[in-house]
């Protein structure tokens, strides 16, 4: 008999997020909804404000990302006024978009997501000395990982371990069969879990040298970057520059032979070698590296040019068509289901709620639980598609498209990946792909995002200017977008201005279309197609689904800012507008 | 009250406080110090800091010392509401390796979705636990506005479906003091603009038990561990302004302390991002700081220990911690003009000492409407040199 199983929250991810899954009786997944729990309603906000703000305004939508949202609006506002901003600001925002980058999918490796490959438990009963040796079967020089530090480390997590309360680590599912890595691997990795919780602060401020802070950095408007003090300072962009190597090490002496170390360990793993996914790859150019150059190419690959790709037939990289993007809302609390343009996009709120039922608890009973609906609408996700179809974004479509485009910088890191761990190319394919191109693009980054750097040193000695003027025509209608690659995936901002104010604003964003719910033809989003054939080991412990959906770094608050853009009457709730302030 | 019996109040606090368990039989405060490499002049050196950061007299800083080392006494829950995970992400950029970051390995954080490694049925049960257990002696944070009433179902957290305002009442209810961490929690922030389509609410708008607000967005990790330490100094609410902010954090305005407040008083203004005066570090006011019209230590704590801050890096502040600041404060990078900003209005904790704001403020304004005077008569548009 079937048998329903629901993880709500999914934490150690931005937003709020409910998975169910149907299992049988040989506890494989047969059927997966991907659930979002929280709504906003920020584009509705933007409506009828200064274009100008609109950029501060999105940033908003997230924190963790919390550079790309700001990039994009204020990009998609210069895109419609037609503005091109200095080269000195677009390098400037290639800086602050290398810390960006390089924070994230650290802290996402060794904070949220790492716990799923690392049993701390397990680290205790590690002999940090052969744990000492055996960092070095990953690079010559490993961090954090001599024998003193891995035995003061063991210790610090005994006490924590031994003496009851656990905090944030209690409850977890330590020791879940699935848990790979021996325990002086283990020992490694927590040691590097400490060490790149301290990091992240060192590459938070990176960004906000130029930044001003981090989250919510503030210094770039509309035409270009406002630090131009700072970047007329030497000492700031020798700080920047002396973070960003600090980083880059880390990068290549903990997070790369840590990535390989797992890629090794959990290559026998069926769980992870499965779960591509959504096979259609799509991603933006990113990172602006001279006049010219960028660090990573456009592109979209449909299913069979990936397996051609793997499998080393012909295939074709498509160029994006921007007029083939909808977003539908059938299974999505919305009414209007059709798919429209995210220029035209349109949702009015329709909450139909969940349902009573019982699923299988954390001890691994039946208890009561409310469930979505599954023959109905069950998510604040909509449900992006291109020419009809849902797509995969993120770090895992970003290097394989650049490596089938023959990038460079990337085919290198791959190619060495590959080399080090002995995996297939066809490993890349799954949920441990995922993971890994996260860290390869990390890694692309750490080797190359100083081009940049030497790039604006070059051109400030000529040139000086950091911003572009320009003047917004009341009577005149724009219409811009940006569309580019993210941390998570392809973010895209679509922007109408209308009497000098905003007129239409719409964000289609990475984990809306991964976390994207099925459309009216019954078709899955990305997250819902990995786990379909997932065996669960433990019903009451379901690590394995906890384990894929962070493999694509979720990031809810993301997804479900959206909202009404037609400006039509939320008629069936009172909405109180004057509520919002004390 | 005195200086003395303060002090002999404070010290009473703290050596209440010591005969209480440990929530977190982990290791000492001290002993982590010297993990990191902290020498425990450093950590005086710190708690001076601390001190004065909190506006309390220097020979205070023992105390504070003390404070910092009981922090494993504090069981703490942090909910997400309707937000962005700023805040979060603010409190993970404390200081590291010093005593900032140890603080918050110190405490006993119960729950907290972005760093909890538990999921589903085991994170709920987290929460429950911690709430019964702790009853009536934790800390409760709370990052995001709240969807409430009938939109209250704009959040739901939990195999059960509890919406985020049920949740946060049951959390408030049971908790011994309550933070709103951030402009959404404190006052409703971005979700919460016009026209606030899901209804969020600040959090004193869905409990009747006192809230202190710690606004900004999001707010540096300065008044995040300074709050803590407030609360472990004091035990009690900590003087508040009209807004339920914390006066040791909020009581001056941006503009009081900035360090381009000579250029304003000379009237050198960037008149256009990019410009002449831009390059020079004139003063933001005519591209739209709202630093007059702001209460937060920002210019004197500014952001990732000290790097930088929105005015250092050229842009004008946009007064992310007055509430309802998405609708009052823009647009962003237009200034106000000699328009009074009704601040400090309202029912106010003290409301002398916002008295003495509002006046400050009234001098401010004229002082604004002087230079844009001056400025028109010089000729707008172009950069004074």
């Amino acid at each position: 008999m079937s048998k329903r199983i629901v993880v709500d929250p999914i934490t150690r991810i931005e937003g709020h997020l409910r998975v169910e899954v149907i299992v049988d009786d040989n506890n494989v997944v047969t059927e997966a909804y991907s659930s979002s729990t929280l709504w906003r309603g920020i584009e509705t906000i933007l409506k009828g404000r200064d274009p100008r703000d609109a950029g501060f305004m999105v940033q908003r939508i997230c924190g963790v990302c919390t550079y790309s949202h700001y990039k994009a609006g204020i990009m998609a506002v210069e895109d419609a006024l037609g503005i091109e901003p200095p080269l000195n600001a677009k390098l400037t925002r290639t800086l602050m978009n290398n810390a960006l980058f390089l924070h994230d999918h650290v802290v996402h490796f060794y904070h949220l997501h790492g716990l799923d490959w690392v049993d701390v438990v397990s680290a205790l009963k590690a002999d940090p000395r052969k744990a000492a040796e055996e960092a070095f079967k990953y690079t010559d020089a490993p961090i954090a990982c001599g024998a003193d530090i891995l035995m003061a480390t063991q210790k610090r997590v005994a006490e924590f371990v031994k003496k009851g309360n656990l905090g944030p680590f209690a409850n977890a599912y330590w020791g879940h069969a699935t848990y790979k890595l021996t325990p002086e691997q283990n020992l490694i990795a927590v040691s590097h879990y400490l060490k790149a919780l301290e990091l992240q602060r060192t590459v938070a401020q990176m960004m906000a040298i130029f930044g001003a802070k981090q989250p919510h950095p503030q210094s770039l408007t509309v035409g270009g970057v406002t630090c131009v003090m700072d970047l007329q300072s030497p000492s700031r962009l020798g700080e920047y520059m002396t973070k960003f190597k600090e980083i880059a090490d880390f990068v290549n002496r903990a997070y790369y032979p840590d990535v390989v170390m797992a890629g090794k360990a959990y290559a026998g793993e069926p769980s992870v070698t499965g779960g591509l996914g959504v096979a259609n790859l799509f991603t933006q150019k990113e990172f602006q590296i001279n006049a010219k150059e960028f660090l990573f190419e456009s592109g979209v690959m449909m299913g069979e040019d990936v397996v051609n790709l793997i499998t080393g037939k012909p295939f074709k990289v498509q160029t994006l068509d921007e007029s083939k993007i909808t977003e539908e809302a059938t299974r999505s609390w919305y009414k209007d289901n059709a798919a429209y343009h995210p220029y035209e996009g349109r949702q009015e709120p329709n909450y139909t709620g969940f349902k009573d039922a019982q699923t299988i608890n954390d001890k691994g009973v039946l208890a009561p639980t409310k469930v979505i609906d599954e023959n109905g609408k069950y998510t604040w996700v909509k449900a992006p598609r291109y020419d009809g179809k849902p797509l995969q974004v993120g770090p895992l479509a970003n290097i394989v498209i650049n490596y089938a485009l023959g990038n460079k910088r990337v085919k290198v890191v791959v190619d060495q990946f590959l080399k080090d761990t002995g995996l297939p190319i066809t490993a890349v394919a799954s949920t441990l792909g995922r993971t890994a191109c996260r860290m390869i693009e990390a890694k692309v980054i750490a080797d190359n995002g100083l081009e940049a750097f030497n790039a604006l040193i070059k051109n400030l000695k000529v040139d000086d200017s950091t911003c572009t003027s320009y003047k917004i025509d009341k009577n005149k209608e724009y219409k811009g977008r940006y569309i580019g690659h993210v941390p998570r995936g392809v973010l895209s901002h679509w922007v109408k201005i209308k009497n000098g104010v905003i007129e239409n604003y719409q964000a289609v964003v990475p984990s809306t279309w991964n976390a994207s719910p099925k459309d009216a033809k019954g078709v899955r989003g990305s997250y819902e197609e990995s786990l379909i054939g997932l065996k669960i080991t433990d019903l009451s412990q379901p690590l394995e689904i906890v384990r894929i959906i962070h493999s694509y770094d979720p990031c809810l608050a993301c997804a479900v800012h959206v909202m009404d853009t037609k400006g039509n009457e939320m008629s069936s709730y009172k909405v109180n507008v004057n509520g919002a302030s004390c | 009250m005195e200086h003395a019996k303060l002090y002999e109040r404070l010290a009473e606090r703290l050596s209440n406080l010591e005969k209480f368990p440990r929530i977190k039989e982990e290791k000492s405060i001290a002993a982590l110090m010297e993990e990191h490499g902290i020498s425990r002049r450093d950590f005086m050196k710190w708690a001076a800091g601390v001190t004065a950061m909190l506006s309390l007299p220097s020979e205070f800083t023992p105390l504070m010392a003390q404070a910092a080392e009981l922090t494993d006494r504090l069981p703490v829950v942090w909910l997400h509401m309707a937000e962005c995970t700023g805040c979060s992400e603010s409190l993970l950029r404390t200081d590291a390796p010093t005593i900032d970051s140890l603080i918050f390995d110190h405490i006993s954080l119960e729950y907290h979705e972005t760093l909890m490694v538990a999921a589903g049925w085991q994170a709920e049960h987290n929460l429950e636990s911690a709430i019964e257990k702790y009853k009536g002696k934790f800390i409760l944070m709370v990052e995001g506005g709240i969807p409430a009433g009938s939109s209250e179902f704009f959040l739901t957290v939990g195999p059960h479906g509890q919406t985020g305002q049920k949740s946060a009442q049951k959390a408030a209810d049971a908790a011994a003091a309550i933070f709103a961490i951030g402009s959404c929690s404190s006052f409703g922030g971005i979700q919460a603009a016009h026209p606030n389509p899901t209804n969020a609410q600040p959090l004193s708008k869905v409990t009747n038990k006192p809230v202190i607000n710690v606004p900004g967005c999001p707010p540096s990790e300065k008044n995040i561990v300074g709050n803590v330490l407030h609360y472990i100094l004091f035990g009690t609410l900590p003087a508040l302004d009209a807004y339920n902010r914390p006066k040791w954090a909020y009581g001056l305005r941006i503009h009081d302390l900035c360090e381009r407040r000579g250029h304003f008083d000379a009237g050198e203004f960037v008149q256009e991002f990019g410009d002449a005066g831009a390059k020079k570090g004139f003063c933001l006011y005519k591209v739209g700081c709202k630093g007059p019209y702001t209460f937060n230590n920002c210019s004197r704590e500014r952001f990732n220990q000290h790097t930088s801050w929105p005015v250092q890096a050229g842009h004008g502040c946009i007064g992310c911690s007055e509430p309802g600041f998405w609708d009052n404060m823009g647009p962003f990078e237009e200034p106000l003009g000699d328009r009074l900003y009704h601040t400090v209005y309202g029912e106010g904790a003290d409301k002398t000492a916002d008295k003495v704001g509002v006046a400050l403020l009234t001098a401010t304004a004229v002082g604004i409407a002087a230079h844009a005077a001056i400025a028109a008569v010089k000729g707008s548009g172009k950069t004074e040199e």
